[in-house]
């Protein structure tokens, strides 16, 4: 096994079918991750003395779920397998990591950026009371820690994640009192004809709908969801359908909408990024063989924008088959065309859902100015907007100036918010307000930390 | 192409020199147009440690400083800001006998500029700052030094020019200046044309192409200072600090996180810079026995920035050796935060009475030029012939360590 | 008190530690949010209105979930697994 230089950031879906096609070709990759076991979000293994079957745990994918785990665990002795390693800063050729306290360098000579996504999260006030958690976040108490996120928990915000994890809750036998679902019924209908383009992935989602409704969880939908009470945690949520104001108790709530990409490092490495209308955002570009467009740099999964996990499964033998094709090795080119034609598809899907969800661009209209937007600094829409008063509009100019996006969590939960009202109150085009300047370290480290020399 | 505005004087670059030059040629009442490449005071003046400190710098320039100190003094009447400007006092930490003999000998040196010193040794610096690491053996401390937010400080410069009447303008690069023989012609990325008899140079980093282009190179390269923050921290830190001979300089600020500075990063572009990977580790590993209890503290995020060092560290500032009309105001080697509005108000004096009030003879761009070249007036001709000036020996002015 | 609810894996060894300096207990494979949270409604106070926080993202993204561990150390509980005799002290954030 030839020791290759290449180095797998990330350990989900599309780092594992990466590093599983440099091992095919003879090459042994080092795979970093943050997490103890690896699966990445979607896929995340429960902790070993947990017994749940993967079909409790994921449901439909439950196989695909086992392939990924077994590949890694397969893997494991044909390739430099880092855990719960970060990557905290990336430069030519060089990676920062740290692992139990101490800090490594780990020279590369090419590199695969697989770093997933987070929920995206359009704040709504009162969603820094304890018992509000991003919809990735209820998924994982359920799946990773056996628990719900509260006794009665109210399900928001939009996208398909919204009715899987409320229907993997209530089947786990907590109580969901209500799914508010901001995209009107209209949206989904009108997308329907998109979305049979992956029967599969539809059918599944309709099934997960239909559940919930059979088995009387009440599902609103066209709902503007306008706040979220309670003194020390979550007691009820307000929400607004139409001309109806309605108040529901509940003591906790799940929301976001739809996922954001984490493209930090892609950032650090100095790739080109351009604005993805379908994510409404700014992403690393990538060619349709998984290259960035920095030499030796290569993007797999949601990490460069969204497309889920059976695509970042594609996306990462692809880029891994790209990569050994740039360096010369033979590899089989009808399998990356095949791979592109079925991502292709996906993205056709990805549109679709779009259509089904559609972001709700008038969130930056309704913020009243009293809600928090940055949770780190405590900054709020109000201040956010006498910024844009003052004459600044970019969107590292807004965050030197008051201070949106400067906390521990760099803007992760904040930035798309902070640029929607930015826009909205300068009047200028989304993509012109630009991005949040990634900046080492990409997440928090500690002073005293050792150094491996 | 538009008609050229007739103004009497252009600046070029809004950092905090430029754009308190721009401020006080605005409140002098002379028309004044401030150019900015980018966004005001989003370079070097806006991202530097923000410590707004005397202490420390070469006795050459502590005139310039202590006028500086006066200024900052007035601030919010100045700026409309408080820009968390604190005098907090600046601590100079002596790591060794022969480091805390230097900070006394600059104690001595400095006597009468109005500095107003005080050296502590071991045991006093334990009982006023007990925060301090045991790896500090005395210190020296500015009681009226202190600190800013720059981010906000030298934006609120140019903003206040405007106020004051100056035509000031972002996102315009200059892109062609040329002199006739009366006046300059500057023209901006927008497509605007000014023309003025008085032009000054404050564009930081990037000024010595201005120069080079009215004869006058100098040796300047970029420097890039590492710069690192913490999350927000309870209070413990109540000066600024730095450290005799170099090392890692921290403050905290009112929100609780502590900002710190040591080492170098890189340039990304001409115009963005980063910290190198070993500064950051550096500042991380080192900080702790210079600062205990930022133990277990985590650091948030790092940047750097782009700095204009010339080989003696002091800037240029005042007259162009060759160009009449022409002033430099540049270079300040990272220490520019602080004296940069009296560089400013140097520079307007120039224009408005001839000369400014504090000499500028250590600042002079002509002590990088070979001895026997002629001095050239102050002034934009009046008529359409030069006056011919003497030769000049530019006179080099001692300094101590800094 | 409790945020978190067990709906499953209850079978699983108890483990002891200290949360502010109270005896507490957690199963073997919590992590310490869970551990916390199924007892307890708050992790910290946010740092410029103390107002309670407790975690949002429970991925290692939002870091809002930081404790401090008896030995100094400060983790996210979402992404740090409890250990028998671990002392959590929960730091109660300031108001400006």
């Amino acid at each position: 096994m030839k020791l290759s230089g290449i180095v797998i950031i990330g350990a989900g879906p599309a780092g594992i079918r990466a590093a599983q096609t440099l091992v095919a070709y003879g090459l042994q990759p080092c795979l970093i991750d943050e997490s103890l076991r690896g699966g990445g979000q979607i896929y995340r293994r429960q902790p070993e003395n947990f017994k749940r079957s993967a079909k409790a745990l994921y449901g439909f994918e439950a196989s695909k779920a086992q392939a990924v785990h077994a590949t890694l665990d397969r893997l494991q002795a044909d390739i430099d397998y880092r855990p719960q390693t970060l990557v905290w800063n990336a430069e030519a050729q060089s990676l920062d990591t740290l692992h139990d306290g101490v800090a490594d360098q780990l020279p590369y000579t090419h590199l695969i950026v697989a770093t997933g996504a987070t929920d995206r999260i359009l704040p709504v006030p009162g969603w820094t009371l304890p018992g509000v958690y991003s919809l990735g976040a209820a998924q994982i108490a359920l799946k990773f820690q056996g628990c719900a996120i509260g006794e009665r928990v109210v399900f928001a915000g939009s996208g398909p994640l919204l009715y899987l994890v409320a229907y993997q809750y209530a089947k786990a036998g907590a109580k969901v009192a209500a799914v508010l679902d901001s995209s009107p019924l209209s949206a989904q209908t009108r997308a329907l004809p998109a979305l049979l383009g992956q029967p599969a992935t539809l059918a599944k989602g309709l099934y997960y709908r239909g559940w919930l409704t059979a088995h009387g969880v009440p599902v609103h939908q066209g709902v503007h969801l306008q706040s979220i009470q309670g003194e020390q945690r979550v007691r009820s949520v307000r929400w607004r359908q139409g001309e109806q104001e309605r108040t529901l108790d509940c003591d906790a709530v799940a929301f976001a909408h739809a996922l954001r990409s984490e493209t930090q490092l892609a950032d650090l490495l100095g790739c080109a990024f351009s604005w993805s209308d379908l994510n409404r955002a700014w992403l690393p570009t990538r060619d349709t063989s998984g290259r960035s467009s920095v030499e030796g740099v290569y993007l797999a999964g949601d990490g460069a924008g969204i497309m889920g996990a059976d695509a970042a499964e594609m996306a990462g033998e692809l880029a891994a088959l790209t990569l050994l094709s740039d360096t010369g090795h033979q590899v089989d080119a009808a399998r990356s065309t095949a791979l592109q034609h079925r991502l292709d598809a996906i993205h056709r899907f990805r549109h679709g859902l779009e259509t089904a969800f559609p972001f709700p661009e008038d969130w930056a209209a309704n913020a009243p100015d009293t809600l928090t937007v940055c949770r780190c600094e405590e900054v709020s829409a109000g201040e956010i907007r006498q910024t844009v008063e003052q004459g600044h509009w970019e969107i590292n100019r807004v965050k030197a100036m008051c201070r949106v996006g400067m906390g521990r969590c760099q803007g992760r939960m904040c930035g798309m918010a902070a640029t929607e009202i930015v826009a909205h109150a300068s009047g200028r085009d989304i993509a012109s307000v630009g991005r949040l300047r990634g900046q080492a370290p990409i997440k928090p480290i500690p002073f005293g930390v050792e150094v491996d020399q | 192409m538009s008609l050229p505005i007739e103004v009497e004087a252009v600046v070029i670059g809004g950092g905090i020199v430029g754009a308190s030059a721009a401020l006080f040629l605005a409140k002098s009442g002379r028309r004044v147009v401030l150019l900015e490449r980018d966004f005001f005071g989003a370079h070097s003046s806006g991202v530097n440690y923000g410590g707004v400190r005397r202490q420390g710098r070469p006795l050459s320039q502590l005139p310039l400083s202590q006028r500086a100190h006066a200024i900052w003094g007035d601030l919010t009447n100045l700026i409309g800001i408080d820009g968390e400007y604190l005098r907090s006092g600046h601590l100079k930490l002596a790591r060794s006998d022969k480091d805390m003999a230097a900070l006394a000998a600059y104690e001595q040196a400095s006597r009468g500029f109005g500095l107003d010193l005080q050296l502590l040794d071991r045991e006093q610096l334990r009982a006023r700052f007990p925060w301090a690491g045991d790896v500090a053996v005395g210190a020296s401390l500015c009681a009226d030094d202190g600190h800013a937010n720059p981010r906000i400080v030298s934006p609120a410069f140019a903003h206040a020019a405007r106020r004051a009447g100056a035509d000031v303008y972002e996102q315009a690069a200059v892109s062609e200046v040329s002199h006739d023989g009366h006046a300059f012609t500057v023209r901006a990325a927008g497509g605007q044309t000014f023309r003025a008899p008085w032009l000054l140079n404050c564009a930081g980093a990037w000024a010595a192409a201005l120069a080079e282009q009215f004869g006058e190179p100098v040796p300047m390269r970029s420097g890039h200072p590492a710069m690192l923050v913490t999350e927000p921290l309870p209070m413990f830190m109540d000066v600024s600090t730095g450290v005799e001979g170099g090392g890692i300089y921290a403050r905290q600020v009112a929100r609780g996180n502590c900002v710190l500075g040591g080492g170098q990063g890189f340039a990304l572009d001409p115009a963005t810079a980063r910290p190198g990977q070993a500064a950051i580790l550096d500042i991380l590993r080192n900080a702790v026995e210079l600062y205990p209890p930022l133990a277990g503290a985590q650091a948030i995020r790092t940047w750097s920035g782009t700095e204009g060092y010339l080989p003696d560290r002091e800037p240029v500032l005042g007259v162009s050796s060759t160009q009449p009309g022409l002033l430099h105001g540049f270079g300040f080697a990272g220490s520019g935060f602080q004296i940069g509005p009296a560089a400013g108000e140097a520079l307007a004096q120039i224009v408005c009475t001839g000369a400014p009030s504090i000499r500028l003879d250590a600042f002079s761009i002509q002590r990088f030029q070979p001895i026997s070249q002629p001095a050239l007036p102050t002034a934009p001709p009046a008529t359409a012939a030069p006056a011919h000036a003497e030769n000049v020996i530019p006179l080099f002015r001692g300094r101590s360590q800094p | 008190m409790a945020l978190l609810k067990r709906l499953a894996e209850h079978d699983r060894e108890v483990l002891p530690f200290t949360l502010d300096g109270q005896p507490a207990t957690g199963l073997q494979g919590d992590t310490l949010l869970t551990a916390v949270l199924t007892r307890a409604d708050a992790l910290r106070g946010s740092d410029f209105s103390a107002e309670p926080r407790a975690g949002f993202c429970l991925m290692g993204a939002c870091q809002d979930c930081w404790v401090k561990l008896g030995d100094g150390r400060r983790v996210r509980a979402c992404a740090t697994l409890l250990e028998a005799g671990h002392c959590v002290s929960r730091e109660p954030g300031r108001t400006l």
